[in-house]
């Protein structure tokens, strides 16, 4: 028991750290993927074609690659070339490759409202942007609740990938004491943190569902 | 054809509207003259191109050639060169908007109570306050009968109760036009009447009205001029009495026939 208490420390300054990639993620790649989305699904073939191509760019590489290529690889591009310590460069590469994910995510929900519902807004005399944000989004939050839950809680375990740029997450922190202390003890630790974590985001994400429950489609 | 009217400026005057999908020519060169009050029918089997011409009108199709002006405001004219100019955006929406449309399948917006689906175009696109908009709505709700369900959400509701709410959220954007798409096709036959009730009464407080429909007795006992539509164009279009009592064309004839 005093063994546990001892091992705490560093495991919930691990967590601090794994909670802070998390909610900053979040933060900053939903409306990302939200505006990606929103220029995916517009007229402007160029721009959606763009964003087409950067998804599956995103999509198509490891995530562990991107945050590499960030870090070490970036201060040397041309140009466009920056040197960002690690916590900010961890931050960039979960932002950029889970926006591309929660854009796919916002695209299918906003093409899965029906036509009519456009019509609708259009013959009442809203403008697309009006359409958008009043009546065709306010419906998608519905309909992407269960996809976005999954990608959240897989988002609380892709940051143990920060361990890569050094970063003392969570996972790395149990680690490091597991070979310290030859005890496997620290892992099963991580997991109930982990495990809380996501029981946390499932419980939210169950309230937000009940709430939208209200209305069918 | 269609009979000129001695108005002035008709409510609508469409001219020689055609229309093609992938290569099939839909409406074939049709031109409908609407005078205030009027009610107009218009039947026709289905795939006659009725529903499009009615979707052309409020600019949800685009047409290839021809020309729509709604009360004397241009929406889409067509040139000597034959090239057809719709009015910018903003400006086409606000003639649109002259014209409140009903469909077939309801449209109304699931995730708003009924009182928040009539009052939401008057917020957003007029930008008039709660409080001039929900007595209002309140009192077009009592209107359709349905002032009880305000704060229900559409799917709790019945065919008949949702085309009524989607009749009030048209009239909230005091359309001085209001177009039907089939109002009742979508639903029950005993769920039609409380629909046709209310579109009768509107009728009466002379609403001018464009009624894509199959209800025959609606088309002869509401309408003041049924047009029958087949194969893109206008057929046979006659005060109703008349139509109903003695078509003259074969085909409305045939038509008419198969429907009474």
């Amino acid at each position: 028991m005093d063994y546990l208490f001892q091992i705490l420390g560093p495991l919930l300054d691990g967590t601090a750290v794994t909670l802070q990639v998390f909610l900053l993620t979040l933060v900053l790649a939903v409306p990302l993927g939200l505006a990606l989305a929103l220029v995916r699904v517009s007229h402007f073939r160029t721009a959606a074609r763009l964003v087409g191509g950067y998804i599956w760019l995103m999509r198509g590489t490891p995530l562990m690659l991107q945050m590499l290529f960030i870090y070490f690889a970036l201060p040397f591009v041309p140009v466009i070339g920056i040197r960002l310590p690690d916590f900010p460069a961890a931050i960039v590469a979960f932002t950029l490759n889970y926006a591309a994910y929660f854009a796919e995510i916002f695209r299918s929900g906003i093409q899965s409202v029906g036509r009519g519902q456009y019509e609708a807004a259009r013959v009442l005399g809203m403008s697309y942007g009006q359409t958008m944000r009043r009546i065709i989004l306010p419906q998608v939050v519905k309909r992407i609740l269960p996809p976005m839950s999954n990608e959240t809680i897989t988002l609380v375990k892709d940051t143990s990938l920060i361990y890569v740029l050094a970063m003392n997450d969570l996972l790395r922190a149990a680690r490091g004491i597991v070979q310290r202390d030859f005890t496997t003890m620290p892992f099963a630790v991580a997991a109930a943190f982990y495990l809380i974590m996501t029981l946390v985001l499932t419980w939210g994400f169950m309230r937000l569902e009940k709430r939208y429950a209200v209305y069918e489609d | 054809m269609p009979s000129m009217k001695t108005e002035a400026v008709p409510m609508i005057a469409a001219r020689d509207i055609r229309k093609h999908f992938h290569g099939t020519e839909v409406l074939k060169g049709v031109s409908l003259d609407i005078g205030k009050g009027e009610v107009i029918a218009v039947i026709g089997p289905s795939g006659s191109g009725k529903s499009t011409f009615l979707r052309c009108l409020n600019h949800l199709e685009t047409i290839d050639a021809g020309s729509i002006v709604i009360e004397g405001e241009t929406l889409v004219e067509t040139d000597a060169a034959g090239h057809c100019r719709y009015a910018p955006e903003a400006e086409a929406r606000r003639i649109c908007r002259k014209m409140g449309m009903v469909f077939q399948q309801f449209n109304l917006f699931p995730h708003l109570t009924v009182l928040q689906n009539v009052i939401e175009a008057p917020l957003t696109v007029k930008g008039l306050s709660r409080d001039a908009i929900v007595p209002r709505a309140e009192e077009l709700l009592r209107k359709v009968g349905l002032l009880a369900k305000c704060g229900a959400y559409p799917s709790q509701l019945s065919g008949g109760q949702k085309q009524r709410v989607a009749i009030a959220r048209a009239l909230a954007m005091e359309p001085d036009i209001m177009l039907f798409d089939e109002p009742t096709s979508a639903l029950d036959p005993e769920l039609t009447g409380e629909v046709l009730r209310t579109m009768r009464q509107l009728a009466e407080e002379h609403m001018t009205m464009l009624v894509v429909t199959h209800e025959m007795s609606f088309a002869r006992d509401v309408s003041t001029e049924v047009i029958f539509m087949d194969h893109g164009e206008i057929v046979e279009a006659r005060p109703a009495g008349e139509m109903f009592a003695d078509p003259r064309h074969p085909r409305t004839r045939a038509f008419l026939d198969h429907m009474l």
